[in-house]
């Protein structure tokens, strides 16, 4: 069955399975791509040399430990990286409506990697670094720490996804991806039916990239156990920090199961185990069970923080307390739970008996009850508040509308005898596209620019976001509706030729949806461009442009890199609109105390980069580099060890200084404060 | 004023766009809400109940979406404002009940269905059920009459109101076996026999396809089902009994060798006048392997 393996040579010892042949030079569609990638990035490292950056790139950006830079590098490369996974979208949408009319341009070999690498893409690297750079620029500041637990380990996550990304992206242009679905089913990426090189950059760059994630999981919940401001107990974090140890916690149990998985699958190509395989005792419902049982709860890594995100804006617009603040809670530790015992509901048609099948459908029903209730309480967050119609109270009340209807097709899809015939079908491609575009997606968005100010010290223009938002909203209902319509037509997933003519005006009008949620798209980046051009106009000069009511607002924006000047104390649930009504808000301790910071490392990037070259070295069968890659990356680590200066103290004038600069702005922007409270408890 | 005015033409514009692209999709050819079996009438009847279940509280849900920001939204000063309130027992108790209610009411549904729409439950009739055993090939599909000893390839012919009991299993990669207008479908996966029972009620030709991405030639896995009157049907099985192959293992061996010509199109149909009455069972242990004791 080998039929593209068979064309390549056998491994060389030096270049392994690589040589010329691999790259596409004559597909039609790469090569153009391919050459806008290498001029752009020849021209974008060109302009980086021009003006000199490069120092200051590697200096304050690449082996930062900060988290706040990480957070926005995470969310840098996420968002080039949902251009990438758009691309695919938009190259589906148009060969399946194109090829109602005989004018299908993707052949299967090309068509089945694209819609592969756009869900492997939209999860691991737009969906979990959108998340993982939100919480990383927001957790800290909401508990009152100065850092993560672990600086030097939250770099090295970051450069490791990095790793994971740019396999990936070499993928496109250097031997093939895996044509296997995302989440590559054997027996069908086993050996025998892909023998080349696809599937293995698709465990190359999960593994490496999911290693990443796991430690910023053990991270984060180390954070948020260890490193809150005093006195704030757990009944007082605010829901996102909630929300993002749920989140995290997931994480820490979910993670290890795809590592193994990916482990056991790798195994199964280079060694020629049979864990999943369909001959000598393998089973490929093991991996089917293995794969879900993370699989389910990365539905819940991504959305958790997402309803944490809109828990703050609802309160934050609302200019009230949020509603049910308990029940909230707990109703994200009940998901959190049960979020383990629904896997099988992904295959609920693989033939289990029916007791098994009953108990999953119902398991995942319950799930809804505690998301009912969490959109409750965002609604009677808005009752009897003072709604202000910012542009992330827009993706608010979209995430809330469409989300709501994407509830009720998950519960549908969960009774088993209604899934025998939804399963695989377009329905399910509308149903996660609903909850994870009008559930997670919009809450990134929504604290992307809720949060924008806060990292940057400058607004994102609200105009052009709440076009975005309108495009992107009505984008999604125009492409997906008759994608839930097409599922009860009776199409399937994953078909490179819509056969059937019926089909072609649903097709067409979800091609026609796609390309309003592009506009959506470039909307966002144009926004981001204004603002960018504009910032001097923009200035959150307060760091409290929307008058929070959590920690976060309570630093300058963008915070100073160690945060809080003193670590504050927690009398409240929304400690900072506390301090602003008491008057204990901006107020200056008697005298600052020197400040110990982590130091910048070099490990970080050099670990990640070098995992780049042993991720390649393993896909191409390249031995000798694999070997090299792994001493080096553990020379790394070791030399890094052994580095005996990695902290240092601020001193005391220098936070003064920081701090005085600081506060002047804010009682400059904010007389009214300053004449109430400040100036009275100086006289 | 004129502000105004153009924004309640744009909502009207859009709220029409969406009624007419709403009509549109409905009036599309929706086969599941056109079953012509009788799992895919209990199916489609539990897909709307559900439906409508559910309705009792997405459709107020989706009301307070809309009503509760513009009741209170910022410029509406004669809204009451509580900005400390955030507890109230009452709402809470509701909140929760009401989603556990419809739940409760969901879930017995579910549990009932569960077992009365078990693919494996044999189906009852008046007459004793057809057996036809399916094997997904790269890419096509094998049908085997076991009781007829006869095989073909992407045609599927069953009686109507007979049922028909498959035996679905796979040679290659996984797929599911899947008429969407008779109702369930079932994972065709190496090694391993999965059941399912259906029965159609009308006569008609119905499409079938793999239901589960199975390699580049999956498109291209499509079959007819004719589901006809047993006086067809019986003539359908003389016709395939007067075809000049027989499913030997040399056309057995050839049947899985073209595999890359269906990356391009479909296998056409072919009629096997006799077939091994092992050959289904051998496909199955030559991937089953040690766990069968070979």
């Amino acid at each position: 069955m080998a039929y593209k393996g068979d064309v390549h040579a056998e491994p060389d010892l030096i270049f392994g399975r690589l040589n010329w042949d691999v790259i596409p030079f004559n597909d039609p569609v790469i090569v153009p791509v391919m050459l806008a990638v290498v001029l752009g990035g020849i021209g974008l490292l060109g302009l980086i040399t021009y003006l000199g950056k490069w120092k200051y790139l590697w200096q304050e950006w690449f082996t930062s430990v900060d988290h706040k830079k990480i957070g926005i590098m995470y969310i840098i490369v996420a968002l080039v990286m949902m251009v990438r996974g758009f691309s695919d979208a938009i190259l589906m949408r148009s060969q399946q409506a194109a090829s109602t009319i005989d004018a299908s341009y993707l052949p299967p070999e090309h068509y089945d990697q694209v819609f592969t690498a756009h869900g492997a893409i939209m999860i691991f690297f737009v969906a979990m670094p959108l998340v993982v750079g939100l919480m990383n620029v927001i957790v800290p500041l909401q508990i009152g720490a100065r850092d993560v637990a672990f600086p030097f380990l939250n770099s090295l996550s970051f450069w490791l996804f990095v790793a994971g990304a740019i396999l990936i992206n070499i993928s496109l242009f250097v031997g093939e991806f895996a044509a296997t679905g995302w989440l590559a089913y054997p027996p069908l990426s086993g050996m025998e039916y892909n023998p080349w090189v696809g599937v293995d950059y698709w465990l190359w760059s999960l593994q490496i990239s999911g290693i990443g994630t796991l430690l910023t999981g053990i991270n984060f919940v180390v954070t948020i156990i260890r490193m809150r401001a005093p006195g704030m107990k757990l009944m007082q974090m605010p829901v996102f920090t909630w929300t993002s140890l749920c989140s995290n916690i997931l994480i820490i149990l979910a993670f290890p199961i795809l590592t193994v998985t990916l482990t056991l699958l790798t195994l199964d190509r280079y060694i020629g185990t049979h864990f999943f395989t369909n001959d000598l005792g393998g089973n490929q419902m093991m991996y089917v069970n293995l794969i879900w049982a993370w699989g389910h709860p990365e539905v819940y890594i991504l959305v958790l923080p997402a309803f944490g995100i809109f828990s703050e804006i609802t309160a934050t617009f609302s200019r009230k307390r949020l509603f049910g603040y308990t029940s909230l809670v707990w109703a994200t530790a009940v998901i959190t739970i049960l979020s383990f015992i629904v896997w099988l509901h992904h295959f609920f048609t693989m033939g289990a008996g029916a007791s098994v099948n009953a108990f999953f459908g119902i398991a995942t029903m319950i799930i809804s009850i505690p998301t009912g209730v969490k959109i409750f309480n965002w609604l009677f967050t808005m009752y009897k508040g003072r709604v202000e119609f910012s542009a992330s109270m827009w993706w608010t009340i979209a995430f809330l509308f469409t989300f709501t209807i994407g509830g009720m097709t998950g519960v549908m899809l969960a009774i088993p005898a209604a899934n025998f015939v939804l399963h695989n079908s377009l329905f399910v491609i509308a149903h996660f596209h609903n909850v994870i575009i009008g559930g997670a997606v919009f809450g990134y968005f929504a604290g992307f620019t809720y949060w924008f100010p806060k990292a940057t010290g400058f607004t994102l223009d609200e105009k052009l976001g709440k076009i975005s938002c309108a495009l992107w909203t009505i984008g999604f209902f125009v492409a997906f509706m008759p994608v839930y319509v097409l599922g009860f037509n009776g199409m399937t997933r994953r078909l490179n030729v819509a056969d059937n003519p019926e089909w072609a005006p649903l097709l067409w009008i979800a091609a026609f949806g796609v390309c309003i949620i592009a506009a959506g798209i470039a909307t966002q980046f144009y926004q981001i461009f204004v603002s960018i051009r504009d910032r001097n106009k923009n200035r959150d000069l307060t760091g409290d442009h929307w008058h929070g009511r959590t920690l976060e607002w309570a630093t300058s924006s963008p915070p100073a890199f160690y945060n809080f000047a003193t670590l504050p104390k927690i009398h409240d649930r929304d400690e900072h609109h506390y301090r602003k009504e008491q008057g204990l808000a901006y107020q200056q301790p008697a005298n600052y105390q020197p400040i110990h910071m982590p130091k910048n490392t070099w490990a970080g990037v050099v670990i990640g980069l070098l995992s780049v070259l042993f991720g390649f070295a393993f896909v191409w069968h390249i031995w000798w580099l694999v070997i090299a890659g792994s001493l080096a990356m553990l020379g790394a680590w070791v030399a890094y060890s052994f580095q005996r200066s990695k902290d240092y103290y601020v001193q005391a004038a220098e936070v003064a200084a920081i701090e005085n600069t600081h506060l002047q702005q804010v009682y400059q922007a904010r007389p009214d404060y300053y004449q109430q409270h400040i100036k009275p408890a100086r006289s | 004023m004129k502000v105004k005015l153009n924004r309640k033409v744009l909502l009207g514009l859009s709220a029409a766009a969406a009624v007419i692209l709403l009509l549109l999709l409905f009036s599309t050819d929706m086969v599941l809400f056109d079953p012509k079996g009788t799992i895919g009438l209990q199916q489609e009847n539990l897909i709307i109940i559900s439906v409508l279940l559910m309705a009792i509280i997405i459709l107020p849900v989706l009301f307070m979406v809309v009503y509760f920001p513009y009741k209170y939204r910022h410029s509406n000063h004669n809204a009451e404002y509580k900005p400390k309130w955030e507890h109230s027992t009452r709402i809470e108790l509701v909140v929760w009940t009401v989603p556990c209610l419809i739940i409760l009411a969901l879930a017995s549904i579910t549990y009932k269905t569960a077992y009365s729409l078990d693919p494996r439950k044999e189906i009852i009739a008046e007459q004793p059920p057809l057996t036809v055993q399916v094997v997904a090939m790269n890419w096509k599909w094998l049908f085997i009459y076991p009781e007829q000893q006869i095989a073909t390839v992407n045609e599927l012919a069953m009686p109507v109101n007979r049922p028909v009991r498959f035996l679905v299993t796979s040679d290659s990669t996984m797929n599911s076996f899947f008429i969407p207008q008779l109702g369930s479908q079932v994972y065709a996966m190496a090694g391993m026999e999965n059941r399912m029972n259906l029965m159609a009620t009308e006569q008609g030709i119905y499409r079938g396809i793999s239901a589960n991405y199975s390699g580049n030639g999956f498109a291209n896995m499509r079959f007819k089902a004719h589901v006809v009157d047993e006086n067809s049907f019986n003539l359908w099985l003389d016709k395939v009994k007067s075809a000049d192959k027989t499913l030997n293992d040399n056309a057995y061996a050839l049947l899985t060798a073209n595999a890359k010509e269906q990356i391009k199109t479909p296998h056409p149909v072919t009629y096997f006048s006799s077939v091994d009455p092992l050959r289904f069972k051998d496909i199955i242990e030559k991937h089953s392997g040690v766990q069968n004791g070979l």
